[in-house]
């Protein structure tokens, strides 16, 4: 449990609080206006301490008296029939408990998966992707675990392996899952194909005959992994009830139960799950990755079992951001005025579905960008292949297709010979613009402000490895202290991009969140106690729920209760949604027990004082006050020995489903924009790129937390920094094998490799959304990623039509 | 075999010590010590960096049998250790290792307690407080190595420029923060030492 006490931690006021955001002002009294540690304050983390101490419980650290340590046994290869399994040497290996496979799942369910249940929870006579799981061990020490499982002999037969979109849909091409079922076959081509969306308005052929310049571009776009620092891991606990207790990271405790439940043969009651600490998500733990097999084994030794993951595990346990191939064509007039757009995207989703069919979705619907365009022709579709399987990422769909829009957007001011930022302002979406979906957008999208907001920022200087005095600063230089160049060869370049980003589960999703928020006097004072079942990932969940609680109900003391399933849904933490919906659920909560309590005081004292019954009344500093500020009564008065709880579920507007054939529908909750500046400087002799500076300027509607806003916008602008220039799984195309799964061959943004990173807050309410504000966390990787590409560009000169960038590909050895 | 070696001051054993266990193993699946954590176990995250008589090291990387006989601080001691530093009046001139506990002192060692409710009444050293403030934590799964690694920092170099923070601190991966928060931690670690230098 994490109390936040707020007083001396909670205001901010001792930090360097950096944000520069403007804090609404109220225009008249409302309830919390006059709160400390509220909304819009730069409270501190509640659980800061613990996690600078060390004490902060992640999954990988629980413990349990007589656990066991489990080990997967994974696929070598891609693509393959299993002949036999033989368990008998691992089995007999001194400390194992147990050793299971397929044959061993307790009942007819024996897949899951997030849409489509097309994931094995251990291979069936067929591995579909190198890194399947084959088999589980259970053992009392790690290493004996991983000794066990290699003595596992496992007979493969290998089968041809499908890599692309022309393999996949060749005549004869071995088909990924020959019996679907699921929802989409219908409309899709071949059944090597998940799902596909078109997306047409307008006249395309019309329009395009008004265009004086046609641009042309085919981008591809590489396997990014979310290299979240805690690797998978959790405890399962069996339990006298012939249940389980899992303590687990993940995204969403309720989906990972409707997943588990089924597989386990018991019913939702009696799979308990506890959030235990999360060392970073995004979307990487929206799947399933060792939950089901820690509580087979635990079910089958009758003792706890521990899986942790090692960094090379990990990249085969969680899915990765789609490799895409993205084909574009634009038209615009010689006054630098969109005519038409037609684009083809192609999503690689490897073996398994996972979140492909939305992800989809999200790649068609804003396959546009934040551009007016009302003639276009889309197409978004994801494979099935032997690749690693493919699904969530920060960015979602949309993370692509900005990085080919913009690069067109970049070559078709250059064909009228605009500047590119002024050609993006022309053409830029505001509210009102109708979306190619048909959805109308009903609230602020101020993306011509938000570029010419990151444009007037400051440049960083010129040849900044100068600034020390006469020696070059080698560190500030391309190669840093590879000593590679004092400045020769090297030249700087500039690139903006931006993009919009959808908010929240789309296309008709039931897409609600629950929370539980009780009201008490504790030791003379009231107390308010949040609980919800919202996986704190790192984002700062946690510390807006007890601001929230704050405003909502005058209090000082909130308690976060530990994330659970003894608490409805609190949906995904993903799609920049948690703030908008649970913290939606929170406030709604807190607004019920208000008027609860408010109630309760009416009863006890509204015969003293005429204002109980016509004033509009507040909860402020503990107290019950008029709208004029007149105190009525202490709370711990009117709650004396009561206690108020309520809980609830909250919905946003409803979405609906894009239609199959024209993509028309309104899909999105929200829409969430940012812009980037990026400055290089190139070492055009060796291909070594330095990002100098990154600089954002995000639309959040309201900053509840500006000190965590600023923080998501950064790290959001790192992930799409690290897929410009470094980051990719780099897959074989010959056998699907993955040749980088470690931190030593796929690169991640050190703090030598990533600039410093301004950030321009803009706050304009959506009037659909809590307190105004907007799902954030996402849009600042769009941009990041097309801004820095776009800037070697101008440093260098070249078309560079994919990314991640590197040095062969600046200097012409490829 | 038997691993004996100090740990934030005080005298630890290990008994059934594998050959090829890792400090890191020892220290969290043996004397209970989880603050360290295991991201990549192949030295390239620093999550999991610890102070080997005074070095920082990744602990992943060092077999426990290498540690015998030495002096180990980790994230869990590390206030006690700024403490200590403090109350000598700074070592960023002496010796590595000349921070690390006496014998004497580690004989008077005893658990703090510490309120881990409200981590209110907890004793931070100041690059951990510099950290919460300046909101340099998200996930934290990092942020032990980062301490160790920073804190180590400063004791060397009070007064470092960024370019000095960049290369003292990129051995330690982050995915959450963009690094910029953290920067902000460290500068703000090295203003306060500075100014309770001068007090």
């Amino acid at each position: 449990m994490t109390t936040d006490t707020t007083a001396a931690t909670a205001t901010g006021t001792r930090g360097p609080v950096t944000a520069s955001a403007p804090v609404g002002t109220p225009t008249k009294v409302t309830q919390g206006a006059g709160t400390k540690g509220g909304i819009g304050e730069s409270t501190l983390r509640p659980d800061g301490t613990l996690k600078v101490t060390g004490e902060f419980a992640y999954s990988s650290d629980m413990w349990h008296e007589d656990m066991l340590w489990g080990q997967i046994l994974r696929s070598p290869v891609a693509h393959a029939r299993i002949l036999s399994i033989d368990t008998g040497e691992a089995l007999a290996t001194p400390g194992v408990y147990a050793v299971l496979t397929y044959d061993d799942l307790p009942t007819a369910v024996k897949n899951y998966g997030l849409e489509i249940q097309d994931t094995p929870v251990l291979a069936h006579g067929r591995v579909r992707h190198h890194g399947e799981p084959v088999a589980i061990v259970a053992a009392d020490h790690p290493e004996t675990a991983r000794r066990a499982a290699a003595k596992i002999k496992v007979e493969y037969r290998e089968l041809p392996v499908v890599t692309d979109e022309a393999s996949a849909t060749a005549p004869g091409a071995p088909l990924l899952h020959e019996d679907r079922d699921d929802h989409h076959i219908g409309h899709v081509s071949h059944p090597n194909i998940v799902h596909r969306q078109p997306i047409v308005r307008g006249d395309v052929e019309a329009a395009r005959r008004r265009a004086d310049h046609i641009v042309e571009g085919e981008y591809t776009f590489g396997m990014q992994d979310q290299a979240f620092l805690g690797p998978e891991s959790g405890l399962a606990v069996p339990a006298e009830d012939g249940g389980v207790d899992l303590y687990v990271a993940t995204q969403w405790l309720h989906s990972d139960l409707r997943q588990i439940a089924p597989v386990l043969g018991l019913p939702e009651d009696k799979v308990r799950m506890t959030l235990s600490g999360v060392g970073g998500a995004f979307g990487g733990r929206e799947d399933l990755s060792m939950q089901i097999h820690a509580c087979l084994l635990a079910l089958r030794t009758g003792k706890p079992v521990k899986i942790v993951y090692n960094r090379f595990e990990s990249f085969f346990g969680h899915v990765h951001r789609h490799p895409a191939k993205l084909h574009y064509e634009h038209g615009a007039t010689k006054d630098g005025k969109l005519t038409h757009m037609k684009c083809r995207i192609v999503l690689d989703g490897g073996a398994y579905a996972s979140a492909s069919p939305a992800v989809v979705g999200n790649a068609a619907s804003l396959a546009v960008g934040p551009y007016v365009l009302e003639d276009v022709d889309i197409e978004a579709i994801a494979l099935y292949s032997n690749n690693p399987p493919c699904g969530a990422m920060r960015g979602f769909g949309a993370v692509q297709a900005c990085f080919a829009y913009e690069a067109q957007m970049d070559k078709l001011a250059d064909a009228v010979g605009m500047d590119r930022v002024e050609f993006r302002q022309l053409n830029a979406m505001s509210q009102g613009t109708l979306m190619p979906t048909g959805q109308r957008v009903d609230s602020p999208a101020p993306v011509a402000e938000l570029l010419r907001r990151v444009k007037a920022m400051p440049m960083p200087p010129e040849q900044q490895w100068l600034a020390a005095g006469e020696q070059a600063d080698v560190r500030q230089l391309p190669g840093g202290l590879s000593n590679t160049t004092h400045g020769e060869g090297v030249v700087r370049g500039v690139g903006y991009a931006v993009g919009i980003k959808n908010v929240g589960f789309s296309e008709g999703f039931d897409d609600y969140s629950t929370a539980r928020v009780r009201m008490e006097v504790v030791g003379g004072e009231p107390v308010a106690t949040v609980h919800t079942a919202m996986a704190e990932v790192g984002q700062g969940g946690v510390t807006v729920h007890a601001q929230i609680a704050r405003t909502e109900l005058g209090v000082a003391q909130v308690t976060i209760q530990p994330a659970d399933t003894q608490v409805g849904s609190a949906g995904s933490t993903s799609a920049s949604r948690q703030t908008y919906v649970t913290g939606g659920a929170v406030k709604n909560a807190c607004e019920l027990v208000r008027e609860q309590v408010l109630e309760i005081g009416r009863r006890r004292f509204g015969t003293y004082h005429p204002a109980w019954a016509t004033a509009e009344l507040l909860l402020e500093g503990g107290k019950v006050v008029t709208d004029g500020g007149e105190v009525l009564a202490d709370l711990v008065d009117v709650l004396e020995d009561e206690a108020v709880e309520v809980e609830e579920e909250w919905r946003h507007r409803p979405t609906e489903a894009f239609d199959l054939r024209t993509g028309q529908g309104n899909g999105h909750v929200q829409y969430s924009f940012a812009a980037h500046r990026a400055v290089v400087e190139v070492d055009t002799e060796l291909g070594l790129v330095k990002v100098v500076e990154l600089a954002c300027a995000q639309d959040v509607g309201k900053a509840l937390n500006p000190l965590s806003v600023i923080g998501q916008i950064q790290g959001g602008t790192t992930q799409g920094l690290g897929i410009a220039v470094m980051e990719e799984i780099i897959v074989d195309p010959k056998t699907a094998k993955v040749r980088n799964p470690s931190f030593t061959d796929y690169l991640i943004p050190t703090i030598l490799d990533t600039p410093t990173i301004p950030v321009d807050v803009l706050e304009l309410a959506d009037d659909h959304a809590p307190y105004g504000l907007r799902g954030i966390g996402e849009a600042p990787t769009l941009s990041s990623t097309p801004a820095v590409l776009a800037a070697i560009r101008n440093a260098t000169g070249l078309d560079l039509n994919r990314t991640p960038v590197r040095p062969e590909h600046l200097t012409n050895q490829s | 075999m038997r691993v004996s070696f100090t740990v934030n001051g005080r005298p630890q054993e290990a008994d059934d010590v594998w050959e090829g266990e890792s400090l890191l193993y020892v220290l969290r699946e043996r004397m209970g010590l989880p603050g360290s954590k295991n991201a990549c176990e192949q030295g390239e995250c620093g999550s999991c960096t610890v102070r080997l008589d005074g070095v920082p090291v990744c602990s992943c990387l060092v077999a426990a049998g290498q540690v015998e006989g030495r002096d180990v601080v980790t994230v869990e001691g590390l206030a006690d250790f700024a403490e200590q530093r403090a109350e000598h009046g700074g070592c960023a001139s002496a010796a590595p290792g000349s921070c690390g506990t006496s014998l004497d002192a580690a004989r008077r060692w005893e658990a703090r307690p510490a309120d881990s409710q409200t981590g209110g009444d907890t004793a931070l050293a100041p690059i951990q407080q510099a950290f919460i403030d300046a909101g340099a934590v998200q996930c934290g799964f990092c942020t032990p190595g980062l301490l160790v690694a920073a804190d180590e920092m400063l004791e060397r170099n009070p007064t470092p420029t960024d370019a000095d923070i960049r290369e003292a601190l990129s051995g330690n991966l982050c995915r959450c923060t963009g690094y910029e928060k953290i920067m902000d931690a460290v500068r703000l670690a090295a203003a306060r030492q500075g100014e309770a230098a001068r007090r």
